[in-house]
């Protein structure tokens, strides 16, 4: 009864079970002869996201992924996948190289939001993201986000504007958190589960806005290592290789033409 | 009572009969306010008079959007941009959010304005320019699909007449109530402000107290010069979700323009009094035309 009525609810707890795929277990599973690259080139090196380049079947792609982390020591030391402005520059910086170098960006995104903290806010975290929104609008190759979790607010946004979305079927998308949404509107977090119906953040209600192209299924048991979970990357693999071979054969002019439309519809 | 609201801006600071209502700083009700700086009281009427600042200290209190289009805007130069296509003049409730059209209402009824932003066409210092003004009386400058449309419609139209475009921002972010359509909007107008860039067009932006959220996360910090007035507080996050995540209290001036200017994101701090003189200034090095 419960579960029924709270249905976007039980997505959101999904998306951020203890257990699911993180974004480096995508890479390690889709991607052959990962290579990682480090820094932003001006601050440091934001460990919420990792960047570099490896091999999609035979085509080299530049990948860019938020990970929450697998164990307790990688999850603090990734800060829980909330970046901070060094990681939006990190992703923006292989962003640019991917153009330079003819690559279509994959972007796997996993935050509950961009970190609200003094240094974050001090380093320019709203101009970081920003930015990567100009960027990206015009980055003369195809890029997909792929939504594994969460996909948090702008934090989310800022490695989102691609040209194809794709989401899990368990992953979200939202302007706010539950919790914040319901503490906002009624004073009460504890009241999140309602706020999740009202915000439309499901695979499934994104699909219908528009905002996703294409929901992934996802097993019973979405476990990273799972032999469930193997059949899903061979579908990712599938679907992805597909819709860059098709991307890149798209005139540039055009690509970005219709990237731009995909935005100026909403 | 509403007579007020459509006569052409006029670029004169002072106030005449019956526009108390459309020009009084909306943090004081009566006569008198006080002052959060310097913590005198004041006379309404006084800090009206002296551009809705505090004639002791200077403190920049909020400003109403046609008031702030008079004092940027040539006299009479202004005219509101009605987009032919898509215009939605109001919002609607796109995602059926609960008591989003009671909101609205009560927006319009403070406001005085249809939505959060007021975008048009005018000349500051005799030079061409688009202009929009975001309006924290309507639901606290957020951006919803009417804000998104209206920016990115006046970039476009900008872009097709070679104008820069000023803009002044206060924001709380991005509109809660139109749920993900709100956070589009962010990818929308910067994709709108990247294509005035790359046509080689000058975009300047004025941050004004308080600008948050996903404004801050998408065209605040897209300008080629962007200005802040003094004491404004710009940031991502509020510092309340901050306190709360980082369980301290944030120490005085954090996210205040003062500190951005010093961190280097903001170009500099411009009082009210000096922003027509400066950008003035600013389109007319950017521009062919010679000006006196
Ligand atoms: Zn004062």
């Amino acid at each position: 009864m419960e579960a029924e009525k709270f249905r976007a609810y039980q997505r959101v707890e999904a998306a951020r079970a203890k257990g699911r795929p993180t974004g480096r277990d995508y890479i390690e599973n889709l991607i052959s002869d990962f290579t990682e690259f480090h820094g932003d080139r001006r601050f440091g090196d934001d460990k919420a996201i990792v960047a570099g380049i490896g091999r999609l079947k035979n085509m080299p792609v530049t990948v860019i992924a938020m990970d929450k982390g697998r164990t307790t020591k990688e999850k603090v030391g990734n800060n829980f996948g909330s970046p901070h402005p060094e990681g939006y520059r990190k992703a923006l910086r292989q962003m640019k190289l991917a153009e330079k170098f003819h690559r279509p960006v994959l972007c796997i995104v996993d935050t509950s939001g961009a970190y609200p903290g003094i240094g974050a806010e001090e380093r320019g975290q709203g101009q970081a993201i920003a930015e990567n929104l100009m960027e990206m609008m015009t980055l003369k190759t195809p890029i997909i986000s792929l939504f594994i979790g969460e996909g948090g607010s702008g934090g989310a946004l800022a490695l989102a504007v691609a040209d194809r979305i794709y989401m899990m079927e368990n992953a979200v998308y939202s302007v706010i958190s539950p919790e914040g949404c319901a503490s906002i509107l009624w004073k009460d977090a504890k009241r999140m589960k309602e706020a999740a119906e009202c915000l439309k953040l499901t695979a499934q209600d994104l699909k219908e806005l528009g905002v996703a192209d294409r929901v992934i299924s996802e097993p019973e048991e979405f476990k990273a290592g799972s032999r469930q979970a193997k059949r899903v990357y061979y579908t990712l693999e599938d679907l992805l290789y597909e819709e860059f071979q098709w991307a890149k054969q798209r005139p540039v002019e055009q690509l970005l033409e219709e990237r731009y439309q995909r935005f100026r519809k909403f | 009572m509403y007579r007020g609201l459509f006569r052409k801006p006029k670029n004169t600071l002072e106030i005449r009969d019956g526009e108390m209502e459309l020009s009084r700083p909306h943090i004081a009700d009566d006569a008198y306010m006080k002052c959060p700086d310097c913590g005198r009281t004041l006379y309404v009427q006084d800090v009206q008079d002296n551009l809705d600042l505090c004639p002791d200290c200077g403190h920049h209190f909020k400003m109403k959007v046609r008031r702030r289009v008079e004092m940027i805007a040539d006299e009479g130069t202004f005219t509101e941009l009605t987009l032919k296509s898509k215009n939605r003049a109001r919002a609607e409730n796109p995602i059926d959010f609960p008591e989003y059209e009671e909101k609205l209402a009560a927006a319009a009824r403070k406001s005085g304005e249809n939505e959060g932003v007021l975008c048009g066409t005018a000349k500051i210092g005799g030079l061409d320019t688009c202009l929009f003004v975001m309006d924290m009386d309507f639901m606290m400058g957020s951006m919803g699909t009417v804000v998104g449309e209206r920016l990115t419609g006046l970039f476009e139209y900008a872009v097709n007449r070679r104008l820069p475009v000023v803009g002044y921002t206060v924001s709380g972010g991005a509109r809660m109530q139109e749920g993900i359509l709100s956070l589009m909007q962010m990818a929308k107008v910067s994709g709108a402000v990247k294509r005035h860039s790359d046509a080689g067009l000058l975009y300047v932006v004025v941050l004004t107290d308080p600008t948050t959220g996903g404004v801050t996360a998408s065209f605040a910090m897209e300008g080629d010069v962007i200005l802040a007035e003094p004491g404004a507080l710009i940031g991502f996050a509020g510092p309340r979700v901050i306190e709360q995540t980082i369980l301290q209290k944030l120490p005085p001036g954090f996210q205040r323009a003062e500190l951005l200017l010093k961190k280097g994101f903001v170009d500099d701090i411009v009082p009210r009094k000096e922003q027509k003189h400066y950008l003035t200034n600013l389109l007319g090095l950017h521009s062919d035309r010679i000006t006196i």
